[in-house]
């Protein structure tokens, strides 16, 4: 993964020091450094930011494990940081990126309110766009079975037992269950599908209380049933691919690359695809998913010389012409954005109420434990009950460390 | 040679040692013993974050840490004692599992250090036997070949040893994913779908074999210099005796080989019990971990940006220990052998 996101990132930074100054509207010679995810829509940024000169950028899956210490460094190692709700937050904590309110009156006339990620009243990030995990399924595959499209978790199974019967597909169901983050986050959106809570009184995990814990296990695991038996290996890049060679017919997976799979380069499912909202856990209720949102920093420990060259460029990367040539990419929240096909799922996600992801230090510890655990259960070591226990435990051990339990 | 010159060769040296290898570890003792933590305080916060269509602002109590005058955050150091250990151990949590009626192989598969500890141990004692019969068995079916074809079958048997190992363990892993070349064979084979990545025992398996096949090359170099040195005079006699081919290499060829197994025994103990690489390619974090993969792991930033330090450091501490145990037989044999020459 990170091996080829790096080759990506030195062959596009070829191509950047070819076309330098194409479209900018100005002559970037500060020399400025990005690192950011390596999916299509930061693809797209960092090449328009390229266009402006000087922009070395770095795209890389494993950004959010480099970039707490990479903006701790003095100077910072990146000038410019790729953010997604959950990476935003040790960031901000550690105090490592700058207030942009200045930098925002100054070349910022052209963002949205949307855009302007604010912690207490400051300005901390610039979003572009969000991302949800919503529903994709194989139209054709569905209509050739008289499938109708799922709205719960228990019409995801139906269909893939449908799927599988009829002989279609050996393994429809598709998910991002790879342990850690991937992991993590699967569970997060079915758990608050769910209804569950994370936490109790101060700060303790309240993962085992409710019975939100032992039902999403419950379903994940009937879910795993029609999954390649390497699923707590796959992660986005994996299912994206799956999706690409007709392996799989459905799966809750990220609208950001929705844009992938109507790729004809590399998918052999063109317009196959329909885009839904995320299944419900129960009958009834809000969609099972967590609206994110993707964006830009900019460090602190750099010259504010550096910070401007890098704000200028970052509007030049996030600007119009760059949402109207890559509209398929995300859901932007970029003016000049038309919503397309690719973000009906999302959008139909966020109509049917689903929430923000609750970003925040101690989430961050809990999904930590739970992607980094879970797999326990999955592979049979533990039941529902005792890996939830276990979660709560290794929360517990690094909230303390953290100063966050007393 | 005199003292003072002996003192000026060695001097050099055991300023690097001090330097890189005492200093480190005196270190990694240190921060087993203490945590470095913020100090948080809960407050009212406001924080806007983009919605459709508008942006969503919400007020709530969170934990932000507290900065200092230069915005950075502020940060304690305790010190801790054993604790580290002990939340790595968890003693308290086994002895309560088997109260509880569970099995001792039960409450110590829970616990993620023991985990590490059984499947590094298992990995090691099953790959040293199969690592020095591979290298003797190549070495010797060498040493009976013409002397014509032997540089070229060295060079060939050598070449999974010239390999990184991340690279050899992925490539071998791309073999047996669920579409990989050797999953597709196997299917063919057994006339049914197998995925040999989706089981602990059979991803443990490939693990071990891979490490064979990634090491056997150097015990076999070793060995083949060594049977260079065995004395053809004692062969000859002991083949007049009326030795069998078995009693030969019983009797002659292995005790002349016998300080070099012990070498390669030392050396695949010290790596294999530090063995990470193949956790790492073969992405088997969900079914079997090693020693020094919790290290790395405990070191990693969390979703929330904290490195667990304090208990990476016990845990790399434990795993020095560990090494220090399995080599003292060995090492304690060779201390002899000098001895006695």
């Amino acid at each position: 993964m990170t091996i080829r996101t790096l080759a990506a990132a030195a062959a596009l930074s070829l191509v950047f020091g070819a076309s330098a100054q194409a479209a900018c509207a100005f002559k970037n010679d500060v020399p400025v450094k990005s690192l950011t995810a390596g999916f299509q829509a930061w693809k797209s940024v960092t090449s328009a930011m390229a266009e402006c000169g000087n922009v070395q950028a770095e795209l890389d899956q494993d950004f959010g494990k480099k970039q707490p210490e990479a903006f701790a460094a003095k100077p910072s190692l990146y000038q410019i940081g790729g953010v997604a709700a959950e990476t935003f937050v040790p960031l901000n904590t550690a105090g490592t990126i700058r207030p942009l309110d200045d930098l925002v009156a100054k070349y910022g006339q052209k963002l949205t309110p949307n855009q302007l990620v604010k912690v207490d009243g400051k300005v901390m990030a610039i979003a572009m766009m969000v991302n949800a995990q919503h529903l994709m399924y194989r139209k054709d595959v569905f209509d050739q079975l008289g499938i109708a499209e799922p709205k719960t978790y228990d019409d995801v199974l139906a269909a893939a037992a449908k799927i599988k019967a009829a002989g279609v597909m050996a393994t429809p169901i598709g998910a991002t269950m790879r342990t850690g983050f991937n992991l993590g986050q699967d569970f997060v959106n079915l758990y608050m599908g769910y209804g569950g809570q994370f936490f109790g009184e101060g700060n303790m995990p309240a993962l085992s209380t409710g019975d939100a814990g032992v039902k999403t296990l419950e379903m994940m695991k009937k879910l795993t049933a029609y999954m390649d038996p390497e699923y707590l290996t796959a992660d986005s890049t994996v299912v994206q691919k799956q999706f690409q060679q007709g392996k799989i017919a459905m799966a809750n997976f990220w609208a950001s690359r929705a844009g992938a799979l109507d790729d004809a380069k590399e998918s052999t499912v063109v317009g196959k695809i329909a885009m839904a909202a995320a299944p419900a856990a129960v009958p009834g209720g809000k969609p099972a998913t967590t609206v994110w949102w993707d964006g830009a920093v900019i460090a602190k420990n750099i010259s504010d010389a550096e910070a401007d060259a890098a704000f200028r460029v970052l509007m030049e990367g996030m600007d119009k012409e760059m949402v109207t040539a890559n509209n398929a990419d995300a859901v932007w929240l970029i003016d000049g954005y038309v919503p397309g096909r690719s973000a009906e799922g999302a959008l139909a996600s966020m109509k049917g109420g689903a929430p923000a992801y609750p970003a925040a230090p101690r989430l961050g510890l809990l999904t930590t434990a739970i992607g980094n655990t879970l797999a326990d259960f999955f592979t049979g070591k533990s039941d529902a009950m005792a890996t939830l226990k276990a979660i709560e435990a290794k929360y517990v051990t690094s909230a303390k460390e953290a100063g966050l339990i007393k | 040679m005199k003292t003072r010159t002996f003192a000026a060769f060695v001097a050099p040296s055991l300023a690097m040692m001090l330097l890189f290898i005492a200093l480190p570890l005196v270190s990694v003792l240190l921060q087993s013993t203490e945590n470095t933590r913020r100090i948080f305080k809960e407050e009212l916060v406001e924080r806007c974050t983009p919605g459709f269509p508008a942006p969503t602002c919400e007020k709530e109590r969170r934990q932000m840490p507290v900065m200092d005058a230069s915005g950075n955050p502020v940060t304690e150091r305790v010190f801790v004692g054993l604790e580290n250990f002990r939340t790595l151990l968890k003693t308290e949590q086994i002895a309560g599992m088997i109260a509880e009626g569970r099995s001792l192989w039960q409450a110590i598969s829970a616990v993620d250090f023991y985990r590490a500890l059984a499947f590094t141990l298992i990995f090691t004692f099953i790959t040293l036997p199969l690592v020095i019969g591979v290298g003797l068995a190549i070495a010797i079916a060498l040493n009976a070949t013409v002397q014509a074809i032997r540089g070229p079958i060295i060079f060939i048997s050598l070449l999974p040893f010239i390999i990184t190992p991340v690279i050899g363990a992925l490539s071998i892993r791309w073999l047996f994913t669920g579409d990989g070349l050797m999953t597709a064979a196997l299917r063919h084979l057994v006339g049914q779908d197998v995925s040999p990545l989706s089981n602990s025992w059979s991803i443990a398996l490939l693990m071990m074999l891979y490490r064979v096949w990634h090491v056997a090359p150097f015990a076999f170099v070793i060995f083949y210099a060594g049977l260079q040195t065995l004395d053809n005079d004692t062969v000859d006699a002991s083949v007049v005796d009326g030795a069998s081919r078995f009693e030969r290499l019983r009797y002659v060829v292995l005790p002349h080989l016998a300080p070099l197994i012990l070498f390669v025994a030392l050396i695949h103990l010290m790596d294999a019990y530090r063995m990470f690489d193949e956790v790492v390619g073969f992405a088997s974090q969900a079914y079997v971990i090693s020693l020094q993969w919790l290290t790395f792991e405990l070191l990693m930033p969390d979703n929330t940006g904290n490195r667990a330090i304090g208990r990476a450091s016990a845990s790399a501490v434990l795993t020095m220990i560990g090494i220090v145990i399995l080599l003292v037989p060995l090492i304690r044999r060779t201390w002899r052998d000098q001895k006695g020459r």
